[in-house]
């Protein structure tokens, strides 16, 4: 079955005078129409990188998409030209980003930065326009949308500046809605209303969402379907109940610390597993988990680990998961134990 | 209540500055009557001074300046007696004002120009040869580029006319000449803030949304890296007011600034009060101007009585 949106084997990476980063290495996933899609890891694992190739918003330079393809809408986005990108961006595929604060224009009304988006794909007269974007300031919650057409985003929360950006984004209902780490700058009490209004809208628009987090709660909640980062590379990815309850890669293992049970109402952040992140400048030619890793063996040091299927739409890049390894089930268990 | 607030600290700014002048003016050693005191006898000098109060206690010239002052009278030239100070200055401001505004326009248009140029293409040729030009400007003072550009714009090439003040073509090589090193501040600013507003997460924002690119520069990256370069409009002015005396010296243009300059080497009191009063009286309206425009510039900053 063709996905809404493929990513296939990205690798991006960045010139910087200390050397070529590289951020994405060999990236592939996908999403279905309708779904959302969890991308979780620690900070610097690639995350944002990843997503906003797909956004084309990686400067090059220093950026350099090495390989890989996106399928959305039957082309490959990789080999459009900035024009027909754009026709994209904002229309097909909307983003929200991080931090609410500093992702608007602090000079322009943020009714005009909704209409912006609507302008640039729809062809609709000017009054319409503002209707449109009034009615979209209506739809993400903010009371008397007429009036808070006219402020300025300092005359708003961080909250309701996310809310702002969701606006912005869903303005042309795209099919793809990409929010990296949406709620993480906004207080606690925020950012369950931000997520619960993405939901919502999601519903109510069919739009797929990919949710970049660090809260595995959300993650439990709202995503369907995970894929966990690690130095560039997705190390895991299955559906949620797959993640949570059979999770086959030791970083996997690290970050859900023990396996929460998934029908039990428990939230839990990602906890920082010891050892530092692998360089990104050299990154190692085996598994980028080993140094950190406490089952690592010989062939992890000396060979990437492969995508192991370990179950429908489940896979896991790590060595364990080979049939020669022996007595997985054992090491499991003793991982878990200890 | 802010403007009023305003306005009357922009009355007593301008009084202070002109109490100052007073003040130096009876300081600095000198006599507007040095040259003449060998010819004219005792009883004349004697005359003179009194008709332009000098022989009064200085307490009492300040408290009867003040009162003409008041009254926007400002004295009549020790220099040439005809003349009255409001009459030299209603001569020579209209070379002046031309040649000012001129140098403002060109410093602003082609300063932000050649900075967004040189932000939007970073570290590439047209980023070097914007920089080059700027550091030429800011390196080189008017008194050498002025004779340079009438060397090779008048002498040599014949473009330009130099030799009076007349037509709109007189104003051009001084007006460039006063413009050069503002222009060249300007670029190097405007590069510098919009090369940090082109990295702002907005500009990602913006591009997310699939807007072209002109829309991303024009509507979201001028807009907000022009916010600093205005509050640097305040000390270009003073540039360029300091800047005529020297051009309107070197060009022979018939402004204010060469009746400044004369008036202090002939201790013209009358002269240099009243051209420093016109002088810090314009850049006191201009500073006043320039922070009510904010208001219009960036919504962020309201106009308050304290505070910000
Ligand atoms: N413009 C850039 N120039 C150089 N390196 C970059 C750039 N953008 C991202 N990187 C590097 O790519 C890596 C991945 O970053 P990112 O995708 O932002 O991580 P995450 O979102 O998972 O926290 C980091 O090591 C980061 O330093
Ligand atoms: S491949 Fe080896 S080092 Fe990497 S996670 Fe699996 S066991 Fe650990
Ligand atoms: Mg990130």
């Amino acid at each position: 079955m063709d996905h809404l949106l493929e990513v296939k084997n990205l690798e991006v990476h960045f010139k910087t005078y200390g050397g070529e980063v590289k951020a994405v290495r060999d990236v592939s996933f996908h999403v279905d129409k309708g779904e959302t899609v969890a991308i979780v890891g620690e900070s610097g694992s690639g995350k944002s990188v990843t997503v906003q190739t797909v956004m084309g918003l990686i400067p090059t330079p220093p950026g350099k998409i090495k390989n890989g393809e996106i399928l959305f809408d039957g082309q490959d986005l990789l080999k459009l030209s900035k024009k027909q990108m754009q026709k994209i961006k904002g229309s097909k595929i909307g983003m929200v980003f991080q931090d609410p604060m500093t992702s608007l224009n602090p000079t322009m009304k943020v009714g005009k930065q909704i209409e912006e988006s609507i302008r640039a794909h729809q062809s609709l007269k000017g009054n319409e326009i503002k209707k449109r974007a009034i009615e979209m300031i209506r739809l993400v919650g903010i009371s008397n949308p007429a009036e808070r057409y006219d402020q300025y985003p300092h005359e708003f929360s961080g909250g309701m500046r996310q809310r702002i950006m969701i606006a912005i984004a869903l303005a042309c209902q795209p099919k793809v809605l990409i929010a990296d780490e949406p709620t993480t700058a906004l207080d606690v009490t925020i950012q369950a209303q931000v997520l619960d209004l993405m939901k919502d809208l999601k519903d109510e628009m069919d739009t797929s969402i990919i949710l970049i987090t660090h809260d595995l709660g959300v993650v439990a909640e709202t995503a369907e379907r995970v894929a966990v980062m690690y130095g560039g590379i997705i190390v895991e990815a299955g559906t949620v109940e797959d993640i949570f309850r059979e999770p086959k890669h030791p970083y996997t293992w690290g970050l859900l610390e023990s396996v929460p049970d998934i029908t039990k109402d428990e939230k839990k952040r990602l906890v920082p597993i010891e050892g530092s992140p692998p360089d990104l400048f050299s990154p190692p030619k085996g598994c980028p988990f080993a140094p950190r890793c406490k089952y690592a063996m010989e062939v992890c040091v000396e060979e990437m680990p492969p995508a192991f299927d370990v179950g429908e739409d489940h896979h896991a890049k790590c060595w364990l998961n080979d049939p020669r390894t022996p007595k997985l089930e054992d090491l499991v268990a003793a991982g878990r134990e200890a | 209540m802010y403007i009023v607030k305003r306005l009357l600290t922009m009355l007593v700014t301008i009084w202070v500055i002109a109490s100052l002048t007073f003040l130096i003016m009876k300081i600095i050693p000198g006599d507007p009557f040095a040259s003449d005191a060998d010819v004219l006898p005792e009883e004349v000098l004697e005359n003179v001074r009194a008709k332009y109060n000098l022989d009064e206690p200085i307490p009492v010239q300040y408290l009867m300046y003040m009162r003409d002052l008041a009254t926007f009278d400002l004295g009549i030239s020790i220099q040439s007696e005809t003349r009255d100070v409001n009459g030299i200055i209603a001569d020579g401001a209209p070379a002046s004002a031309l040649l000012g505004t001129q140098a403002l326009v060109i410093a602003l248009v082609f300063g932000l120009l050649l900075g967004i140029i040189a932000a939007l293409n970073h570290n590439k040729f047209l980023d070097y040869l914007s920089m080059f030009i700027a550091i030429i400007g800011i390196s080189i003072p008017s008194f050498i580029l002025a004779p340079l550009l009438i060397k090779y714009f008048a002498v040599d090439w014949g473009l330009l006319p130099v030799a009076s003040w007349g037509t709109w073509e007189h104003s051009i090589l001084p007006s460039f000449a006063l413009a050069a090193t503002p222009l060249a501040v300007i670029a190097r600013f405007m590069r510098s803030s919009m090369l940090e507003v082109m990295n702002q997460n907005y500009i990602k924002t913006a591009d997310a949304k699939g807007l072209p690119v002109t829309k991303l520069v024009i509507s979201h990256g001028i807009r907000n890296a022009i916010l600093p370069v205005v509050s640097f409009i305040g000390p270009l002015f003073v540039f360029l007011i300091t800047g005529t005396f020297v051009i309107e010296k070197i060009f022979a243009i018939p402004g204010i600034g060469r009746y400044f300059v004369d008036s202090i080497f002939n201790r013209d009191y009358p002269v240099i009060m009243g051209t420093t009063i016109f002088f810090s009286s314009i850049l006191v309206v201009t500073l006043f101007l320039i922070d009510l425009s904010y208001r219009f510039i960036d919504p962020r900053i309201k106009l308050t009585s304290g505070g910000e």
